[in-house]
Protein backbone atom coordinates (compact mmCIF):
# COMPACT_ATOMS: atom_id res chain seq x y z
CA UNK A 1 0.00 0.00 0.00
CA UNK A 2 2.63 2.72 1.06
CA UNK A 3 4.64 2.57 -1.99
CA UNK A 4 1.20 3.13 -4.34
CA UNK A 5 0.82 6.76 -2.54
CA UNK A 6 1.03 10.07 -3.71
CA UNK A 7 3.81 11.60 -1.98
CA UNK A 8 2.58 14.33 0.03
CA UNK A 9 4.07 17.39 2.38
CA UNK A 10 3.79 16.24 5.68
CA UNK A 11 3.98 18.39 9.16
CA UNK A 12 7.41 18.83 10.78
CA UNK A 13 8.13 17.77 14.73
CA UNK A 14 8.46 21.33 15.42
CA UNK A 15 4.92 22.09 13.74
CA UNK A 16 3.62 19.22 15.12
CA UNK A 17 4.38 20.30 18.51
CA UNK A 18 3.05 23.60 18.27
CA UNK A 19 -0.08 21.97 17.10
CA UNK A 20 -0.63 19.64 19.95
CA UNK A 21 0.66 22.91 21.95
CA UNK A 22 -2.69 25.32 20.89
CA UNK A 23 -4.74 23.11 22.72
CA UNK A 24 -3.66 22.90 26.35
CA UNK A 25 -5.74 25.47 27.55
CA UNK A 26 -4.46 27.96 30.52
CA UNK A 27 -4.28 25.78 34.38
CA UNK A 28 -3.68 22.60 32.91
CA UNK A 29 -0.69 20.58 34.82
CA UNK A 30 1.04 18.76 31.77
CA UNK A 31 3.85 15.90 31.58
CA UNK A 32 5.72 15.64 28.56
CA UNK A 33 7.36 12.69 27.61
CA UNK A 34 11.19 12.05 26.81
CA UNK A 35 11.70 12.90 23.05
CA UNK A 36 9.44 14.93 20.73
CA UNK A 37 7.10 15.53 23.14
CA UNK A 38 9.55 18.01 25.16
CA UNK A 39 9.68 20.43 21.99
CA UNK A 40 5.53 21.10 23.35
CA UNK A 41 6.90 23.58 26.06
CA UNK A 42 8.48 25.66 23.20
CA UNK A 43 5.19 26.44 21.50
CA UNK A 44 2.47 27.49 24.79
CA UNK A 45 1.90 30.55 23.92
CA UNK A 46 3.89 32.84 26.95
CA UNK A 47 0.19 34.53 27.87
CA UNK A 48 -1.05 31.05 28.74
CA UNK A 49 0.21 29.68 32.78
CA UNK A 50 0.69 25.41 31.60
CA UNK A 51 2.20 23.76 34.58
CA UNK A 52 4.59 21.43 33.76
CA UNK A 53 5.18 17.61 35.55
CA UNK A 54 8.80 16.40 35.56
CA UNK A 55 8.70 12.38 37.33
CA UNK A 56 11.53 12.65 39.35
CA UNK A 57 9.91 15.39 41.51
CA UNK A 58 8.83 18.80 39.88
CA UNK A 59 5.94 21.02 39.20
CA UNK A 60 6.52 24.28 37.67
CA UNK A 61 8.99 23.32 35.08
CA UNK A 62 10.67 25.48 32.95
CA UNK A 63 13.05 26.10 30.00
CA UNK A 64 16.58 25.38 29.78
CA UNK A 65 18.90 27.58 32.19
CA UNK A 66 21.59 29.45 30.34
CA UNK A 67 24.78 27.57 30.11
CA UNK A 68 25.82 30.15 32.80
CA UNK A 69 22.94 29.51 34.60
CA UNK A 70 22.89 26.04 35.65
CA UNK A 71 21.86 24.50 38.58
CA UNK A 72 23.23 21.24 39.55
CA UNK A 73 20.65 19.94 42.01
CA UNK A 74 17.69 20.82 38.99
CA UNK A 75 17.35 18.03 36.22
CA UNK A 76 13.91 17.02 34.85
CA UNK A 77 13.27 13.03 34.16
CA UNK A 78 15.00 12.96 30.92
CA UNK A 79 18.34 13.72 32.77
CA UNK A 80 17.90 17.22 31.45
CA UNK A 81 19.11 20.47 33.28
CA UNK A 82 16.44 22.46 33.33
CA UNK A 83 14.67 25.61 35.61
CA UNK A 84 11.54 26.09 37.86
CA UNK A 85 9.44 29.07 37.30
CA UNK A 86 7.36 30.84 40.19
CA UNK A 87 4.72 28.69 41.95
CA UNK A 88 6.85 25.40 41.35
CA UNK A 89 7.54 22.71 43.79
CA UNK A 90 9.59 19.68 44.65
CA UNK A 91 8.31 16.18 46.23
CA UNK A 92 9.57 12.86 46.37
CA UNK A 93 9.40 10.06 43.80
CA UNK A 94 5.69 8.60 45.08
CA UNK A 95 4.31 11.61 45.62
CA UNK A 96 5.20 12.26 41.89
CA UNK A 97 3.74 9.26 40.79
CA UNK A 98 1.14 9.58 43.33
CA UNK A 99 -0.42 13.00 40.86
CA UNK A 100 -0.03 10.46 38.10
CA UNK A 101 -1.72 7.61 39.31
CA UNK A 102 -4.31 9.55 41.39
CA UNK A 103 -5.36 10.89 38.12
CA UNK A 104 -4.42 14.77 39.63
CA UNK A 105 -2.25 15.07 35.67
CA UNK A 106 -4.75 16.78 33.37
CA UNK A 107 -2.52 15.51 30.41
CA UNK A 108 0.45 13.39 29.72
CA UNK A 109 2.11 13.76 26.04
CA UNK A 110 3.87 10.53 25.09
CA UNK A 111 5.45 9.31 22.63
CA UNK A 112 4.36 5.88 20.38
CA UNK A 113 5.10 3.27 18.16
CA UNK A 114 1.40 2.22 17.66
CA UNK A 115 -2.10 3.15 18.80
CA UNK A 116 -4.96 1.04 18.64
CA UNK A 117 -8.38 1.91 17.88
CA UNK A 118 -9.24 1.65 21.12
CA UNK A 119 -6.91 3.55 22.93
CA UNK A 120 -4.90 1.21 23.61
CA UNK A 121 -0.97 2.40 23.58
CA UNK A 122 2.23 0.58 22.92
CA UNK A 123 5.31 3.17 23.31
CA UNK A 124 7.94 1.05 25.92
CA UNK A 125 9.18 -2.13 23.62
CA UNK A 126 9.22 -3.33 20.28
CA UNK A 127 9.33 -6.65 22.19
CA UNK A 128 12.96 -7.15 19.84
CA UNK A 129 14.52 -6.66 23.18
CA UNK A 130 17.50 -4.86 21.09
CA UNK A 131 18.36 -2.73 24.06
CA UNK A 132 17.48 -4.38 26.71
CA UNK A 133 14.10 -3.23 28.19
CA UNK A 134 13.39 -0.24 30.05
CA UNK A 135 9.78 1.49 30.88
CA UNK A 136 10.31 4.02 33.10
CA UNK A 137 7.12 5.84 34.00
CA UNK A 138 5.09 5.28 30.69
CA UNK A 139 2.63 2.48 32.30
CA UNK A 140 2.13 5.12 34.92
CA UNK A 141 1.72 8.09 32.56
CA UNK A 142 -0.39 6.03 30.06
CA UNK A 143 -2.76 4.15 33.18
CA UNK A 144 -2.87 7.45 35.74
CA UNK A 145 -3.29 10.70 33.48
CA UNK A 146 -6.56 11.90 32.92
CA UNK A 147 -6.24 12.73 29.10
CA UNK A 148 -3.37 11.10 26.94
CA UNK A 149 -2.11 12.51 23.93
CA UNK A 150 0.11 10.93 21.60
CA UNK A 151 2.42 13.01 19.54
CA UNK A 152 4.49 11.07 16.53
CA UNK A 153 4.43 10.44 13.15
CA UNK A 154 1.57 8.89 11.10
CA UNK A 155 3.60 5.94 9.89
CA UNK A 156 6.81 4.19 10.26
CA UNK A 157 9.85 5.10 8.23
CA UNK A 158 8.72 2.49 5.67
CA UNK A 159 5.00 3.79 5.38
CA UNK A 160 3.71 0.96 7.47
CA UNK A 161 0.58 2.83 9.97
CA UNK A 162 1.24 3.66 13.54
CA UNK A 163 -2.30 3.94 13.90
CA UNK A 164 -3.73 0.90 14.04
CA UNK A 165 -6.84 -1.56 14.83
CA UNK A 166 -4.70 -3.80 17.40
CA UNK A 167 -1.16 -2.85 18.62
CA UNK A 168 1.40 -6.01 17.76
CA UNK A 169 3.89 -4.27 20.03
CA UNK A 170 3.67 -4.68 23.74
CA UNK A 171 1.03 -2.89 25.18
CA UNK A 172 1.72 0.72 27.71
CA UNK A 173 -1.57 1.02 28.55
CA UNK A 174 -4.79 -0.39 27.79
CA UNK A 175 -7.22 1.99 26.21
CA UNK A 176 -5.80 5.39 27.79
CA UNK A 177 -5.27 7.31 24.64
CA UNK A 178 -7.59 10.25 23.98
CA UNK A 179 -5.75 12.25 20.77
CA UNK A 180 -3.23 11.71 18.67
CA UNK A 181 -1.23 14.61 17.07
CA UNK A 182 1.16 13.24 13.67
CA UNK A 183 2.38 14.38 11.39
CA UNK A 184 -0.19 14.49 8.90
CA UNK A 185 -3.63 15.15 11.02
CA UNK A 186 -5.10 15.81 14.58
CA UNK A 187 -7.25 12.57 15.15
CA UNK A 188 -9.38 11.75 18.37
CA UNK A 189 -9.62 8.24 20.32
CA UNK A 190 -13.74 8.01 20.75
CA UNK A 191 -15.60 4.69 21.56
CA UNK A 192 -16.30 4.72 18.20
CA UNK A 193 -12.54 4.96 16.97
CA UNK A 194 -10.63 7.22 15.33
CA UNK A 195 -11.77 10.22 14.04
CA UNK A 196 -10.54 12.73 12.09
CA UNK A 197 -10.67 16.13 13.88
CA UNK A 198 -7.88 18.35 11.92
CA UNK A 199 -5.79 17.62 8.65
CA UNK A 200 -2.54 18.85 7.99
CA UNK A 201 -2.24 22.04 5.13
CA UNK A 202 -3.37 20.58 1.80
CA UNK A 203 -4.43 16.56 3.36
CA UNK A 204 -7.48 15.41 2.30
CA UNK A 205 -9.39 13.11 4.41
CA UNK A 206 -8.72 10.14 1.89
CA UNK A 207 -4.86 10.74 1.76
CA UNK A 208 -4.78 10.17 5.95
CA UNK A 209 -7.23 7.20 5.46
CA UNK A 210 -4.98 5.57 2.97
CA UNK A 211 -2.01 5.93 5.48
CA UNK A 212 -4.07 4.89 8.69
CA UNK A 213 -3.95 0.98 9.91
CA UNK A 214 -8.33 1.70 10.69
CA UNK A 215 -11.54 3.05 9.71
CA UNK A 216 -11.27 6.45 10.00
CA UNK A 217 -14.09 8.56 11.09
CA UNK A 218 -15.08 11.94 9.93
CA UNK A 219 -15.90 14.58 12.76
CA UNK B 1 23.06 11.34 73.80
CA UNK B 2 21.95 9.48 70.06
CA UNK B 3 24.49 10.68 67.32
CA UNK B 4 23.69 8.96 64.43
CA UNK B 5 26.88 10.31 62.63
CA UNK B 6 29.99 7.61 61.99
CA UNK B 7 32.88 8.96 61.06
CA UNK B 8 33.80 7.50 58.03
CA UNK B 9 32.38 5.08 54.51
CA UNK B 10 33.46 2.32 55.99
CA UNK B 11 32.24 2.20 59.35
CA UNK B 12 29.08 3.06 57.76
CA UNK B 13 28.67 0.41 55.57
CA UNK B 14 30.80 -2.34 57.61
CA UNK B 15 27.60 -4.60 57.91
CA UNK B 16 27.03 -4.66 54.45
CA UNK B 17 27.15 -8.71 53.44
CA UNK B 18 27.02 -10.97 50.70
CA UNK B 19 23.88 -11.74 48.79
CA UNK B 20 22.30 -8.08 51.13
CA UNK B 21 19.27 -6.50 48.61
CA UNK B 22 20.51 -2.81 48.66
CA UNK B 23 18.43 0.28 47.80
CA UNK B 24 19.93 2.52 46.06
CA UNK B 25 18.93 6.52 46.21
CA UNK B 26 18.92 8.89 43.30
CA UNK B 27 17.57 9.80 39.58
CA UNK B 28 19.73 10.49 36.68
CA UNK B 29 23.09 11.49 38.73
CA UNK B 30 21.60 13.82 41.16
CA UNK B 31 21.11 12.70 44.95
CA UNK B 32 23.22 9.57 44.27
CA UNK B 33 24.87 8.05 47.45
CA UNK B 34 28.08 7.75 45.26
CA UNK B 35 30.70 7.36 47.62
CA UNK B 36 28.65 4.87 50.25
CA UNK B 37 28.28 2.71 46.69
CA UNK B 38 31.79 2.91 46.25
CA UNK B 39 32.55 2.17 49.84
CA UNK B 40 30.54 -1.45 49.32
CA UNK B 41 32.45 -2.19 46.19
CA UNK B 42 35.64 -1.91 47.56
CA UNK B 43 34.39 -4.17 50.45
CA UNK B 44 33.97 -6.84 48.11
CA UNK B 45 30.99 -8.33 48.57
CA UNK B 46 29.18 -10.17 45.95
CA UNK B 47 25.80 -11.32 44.69
CA UNK B 48 23.82 -8.09 45.72
CA UNK B 49 20.13 -7.40 44.72
CA UNK B 50 20.28 -3.80 43.71
CA UNK B 51 16.80 -1.45 43.76
CA UNK B 52 17.17 1.89 42.05
CA UNK B 53 15.63 3.81 39.72
CA UNK B 54 18.43 3.48 36.67
CA UNK B 55 20.95 1.47 36.12
CA UNK B 56 22.37 2.32 32.93
CA UNK B 57 24.62 5.68 34.02
CA UNK B 58 28.66 5.33 32.68
CA UNK B 59 29.67 5.94 36.22
CA UNK B 60 29.11 6.40 40.13
CA UNK B 61 28.76 3.74 42.38
CA UNK B 62 26.19 1.68 40.62
CA UNK B 63 28.53 1.07 37.58
CA UNK B 64 31.53 0.26 39.79
CA UNK B 65 29.35 -2.67 41.28
CA UNK B 66 28.12 -4.14 37.90
CA UNK B 67 31.85 -3.45 36.67
CA UNK B 68 33.01 -5.73 39.85
CA UNK B 69 30.79 -8.63 39.23
CA UNK B 70 29.01 -7.61 42.60
CA UNK B 71 25.37 -8.14 40.90
CA UNK B 72 22.98 -10.98 40.85
CA UNK B 73 20.19 -8.59 40.20
CA UNK B 74 18.89 -5.58 39.39
CA UNK B 75 14.88 -4.21 40.19
CA UNK B 76 14.79 -1.01 38.72
CA UNK B 77 12.28 1.19 36.28
CA UNK B 78 15.00 2.77 33.57
CA UNK B 79 18.43 0.12 33.01
CA UNK B 80 19.24 2.20 29.53
CA UNK B 81 21.13 5.20 29.16
CA UNK B 82 22.77 7.12 26.58
CA UNK B 83 26.28 7.28 27.69
CA UNK B 84 26.87 3.18 28.61
CA UNK B 85 25.55 0.02 27.48
CA UNK B 86 27.42 -1.71 30.95
CA UNK B 87 24.33 -2.63 32.54
CA UNK B 88 22.78 -4.14 28.31
CA UNK B 89 25.75 -5.96 28.06
CA UNK B 90 25.77 -7.67 31.52
CA UNK B 91 21.75 -8.50 30.43
CA UNK B 92 22.32 -9.64 26.64
CA UNK B 93 25.08 -11.99 28.30
CA UNK B 94 22.70 -13.24 31.32
CA UNK B 95 25.47 -12.54 33.52
CA UNK B 96 22.62 -9.98 35.61
CA UNK B 97 18.85 -10.49 36.23
CA UNK B 98 16.45 -7.85 35.88
CA UNK B 99 13.01 -7.31 37.69
CA UNK B 100 11.69 -4.19 35.27
CA UNK B 101 8.99 -2.41 37.44
CA UNK B 102 7.26 0.78 36.22
CA UNK B 103 8.35 3.87 37.85
CA UNK B 104 5.45 4.43 40.16
CA UNK B 105 4.85 0.77 40.60
CA UNK B 106 8.59 1.07 41.98
CA UNK B 107 8.35 4.20 44.08
CA UNK B 108 4.81 2.91 45.92
CA UNK B 109 6.33 -0.73 46.58
CA UNK B 110 9.22 1.01 48.20
CA UNK B 111 6.50 3.46 50.15
CA UNK B 112 4.26 0.51 50.74
CA UNK B 113 7.15 -1.26 52.50
CA UNK B 114 8.21 1.75 54.63
CA UNK B 115 4.37 2.14 55.83
CA UNK B 116 4.03 -1.61 56.40
CA UNK B 117 1.51 -2.13 53.29
CA UNK B 118 2.16 -5.81 52.51
CA UNK B 119 0.55 -5.12 48.73
CA UNK B 120 -1.72 -2.91 46.51
CA UNK B 121 -3.63 -2.91 43.57
CA UNK B 122 -2.81 -0.36 41.11
CA UNK B 123 -4.06 0.19 37.37
CA UNK B 124 -0.21 0.76 36.38
CA UNK B 125 0.90 -2.24 33.87
CA UNK B 126 -2.58 -4.26 33.76
CA UNK B 127 -3.15 -6.18 30.71
CA UNK B 128 0.97 -5.66 29.69
CA UNK B 129 3.77 -7.98 29.84
CA UNK B 130 4.56 -5.96 32.84
CA UNK B 131 1.60 -6.98 34.23
CA UNK B 132 1.34 -10.38 33.22
CA UNK B 133 1.24 -13.09 35.90
CA UNK B 134 0.06 -11.28 38.93
CA UNK B 135 -3.86 -11.42 40.74
CA UNK B 136 -5.93 -8.89 38.46
CA UNK B 137 -9.28 -7.84 39.66
CA UNK B 138 -11.21 -4.70 38.21
CA UNK B 139 -11.86 -2.36 40.71
CA UNK B 140 -14.23 0.63 40.28
CA UNK B 141 -14.12 -0.37 36.59
CA UNK B 142 -10.65 -0.43 36.49
CA UNK B 143 -8.38 -3.27 35.84
CA UNK B 144 -5.98 -3.17 38.34
CA UNK B 145 -3.02 -5.69 39.01
CA UNK B 146 -1.40 -6.81 42.47
CA UNK B 147 1.83 -5.42 43.70
CA UNK B 148 3.68 -6.51 46.33
CA UNK B 149 5.72 -4.61 48.66
CA UNK B 150 9.44 -4.14 48.23
CA UNK B 151 11.62 -4.35 50.90
CA UNK B 152 15.84 -4.50 51.22
CA UNK B 153 18.42 -5.21 53.66
CA UNK B 154 19.78 -1.75 53.39
CA UNK B 155 19.13 1.34 51.80
CA UNK B 156 22.11 3.81 50.84
CA UNK B 157 21.08 7.98 50.18
CA UNK B 158 22.26 10.65 49.71
CA UNK B 159 20.61 14.20 52.14
CA UNK B 160 21.33 17.15 51.26
CA UNK B 161 21.52 18.50 54.90
CA UNK B 162 21.66 16.35 58.24
CA UNK B 163 21.63 16.44 61.99
CA UNK B 164 22.51 14.14 64.25
CA UNK B 165 18.77 12.74 65.09
CA UNK B 166 18.95 11.43 61.39
CA UNK B 167 16.80 14.02 59.97
CA UNK B 168 17.35 15.04 56.38
CA UNK B 169 16.55 17.23 54.06
CA UNK B 170 16.71 17.01 50.03
CA UNK B 171 17.71 19.32 47.65
CA UNK B 172 15.65 20.14 44.94
CA UNK B 173 15.62 17.26 42.48
CA UNK B 174 17.76 15.40 44.63
CA UNK B 175 14.82 14.27 46.69
CA UNK B 176 13.77 11.64 44.52
CA UNK B 177 13.91 8.17 45.86
CA UNK B 178 15.71 8.72 49.06
CA UNK B 179 12.94 9.46 51.25
CA UNK B 180 10.83 6.77 50.23
CA UNK B 181 13.97 4.41 50.35
CA UNK B 182 14.38 5.38 53.78
CA UNK B 183 12.24 3.19 56.12
CA UNK B 184 12.00 0.12 53.63
CA UNK B 185 15.30 -1.03 54.70
CA UNK B 186 16.14 -3.10 58.18
CA UNK B 187 19.03 -0.67 57.94
CA UNK B 188 19.43 2.97 56.54
CA UNK B 189 23.05 4.71 55.70
CA UNK B 190 22.85 8.08 54.46
CA UNK B 191 25.64 9.88 53.06
CA UNK B 192 25.02 13.96 53.36
CA UNK B 193 26.57 17.10 51.69
CA UNK B 194 26.18 19.57 54.73
CA UNK B 195 25.73 18.46 58.75
CA UNK B 196 23.27 20.96 60.56
CA UNK B 197 24.38 23.44 63.19
CA UNK B 198 24.04 22.57 67.07
CA UNK B 199 19.90 23.38 66.96
CA UNK B 200 19.48 20.52 64.20
CA UNK B 201 17.02 21.21 61.55
CA UNK B 202 13.73 22.90 61.97
CA UNK B 203 11.18 20.51 63.06
CA UNK B 204 9.15 21.65 59.90
CA UNK B 205 12.04 21.60 57.57
CA UNK B 206 12.61 17.90 58.15
CA UNK B 207 11.75 15.54 55.10
CA UNK B 208 13.17 12.27 56.49
CA UNK B 209 12.38 12.12 60.35
CA UNK B 210 15.25 10.63 61.52
CA UNK B 211 13.28 7.48 63.14
CA UNK B 212 13.61 5.92 59.57
CA UNK B 213 17.49 6.89 59.70
CA UNK B 214 20.24 4.37 61.24
CA UNK B 215 23.61 5.94 60.28
CA UNK B 216 24.59 9.34 58.69
CA UNK B 217 28.09 9.85 57.16
CA UNK B 218 29.32 13.53 56.04
CA UNK B 219 30.85 13.10 52.63
CA UNK B 220 31.35 16.99 50.85
CA UNK B 221 31.29 16.28 47.84
CA UNK B 222 30.01 19.15 45.82
CA UNK B 223 27.83 19.13 42.67
CA UNK B 224 26.70 16.04 41.18
CA UNK B 225 27.75 15.58 37.59
CA UNK B 226 25.51 14.63 34.55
Amino acid sequence: MPDTLTPIKTLTREQMAARLAQDIPEGWYVNLGIGAPTLVANYVAADREVIFHSENGLLGVGPAPAPDKVEPWLINAGKQYVTLVQGASTFDSAESFGIIRGGHLDLAVLGGYEVAENGDLANWSTGANDAGPAVGGAMDLGAGAKQVWVLMDHTTKSGQPKLVERCSYPLTALGSVTRIYTNLAVIDVTPDGFVLRDAAPGLTFDDIQARTGATLRRA
Amino acid sequence: MINKFVPDLQTAIADVHDGAVVMLGGFGSVGMPNQLIEAVADKGVRDLTLIANNAGAAFGGMAVLLQKGAVEKVVCSYPRSANSTLFVDLYREGKIKLELVPQGTLAERIRAAAAGVPAFFTPTAAGTQLGAGKETREINGKLCVLEQALFADFALLESWEADRFGNLTYRLAGRNFNPIMAGAAKTTIVQTQHIAGPEGIAADDVMTPGIFVNRVVHIPYGDPVL
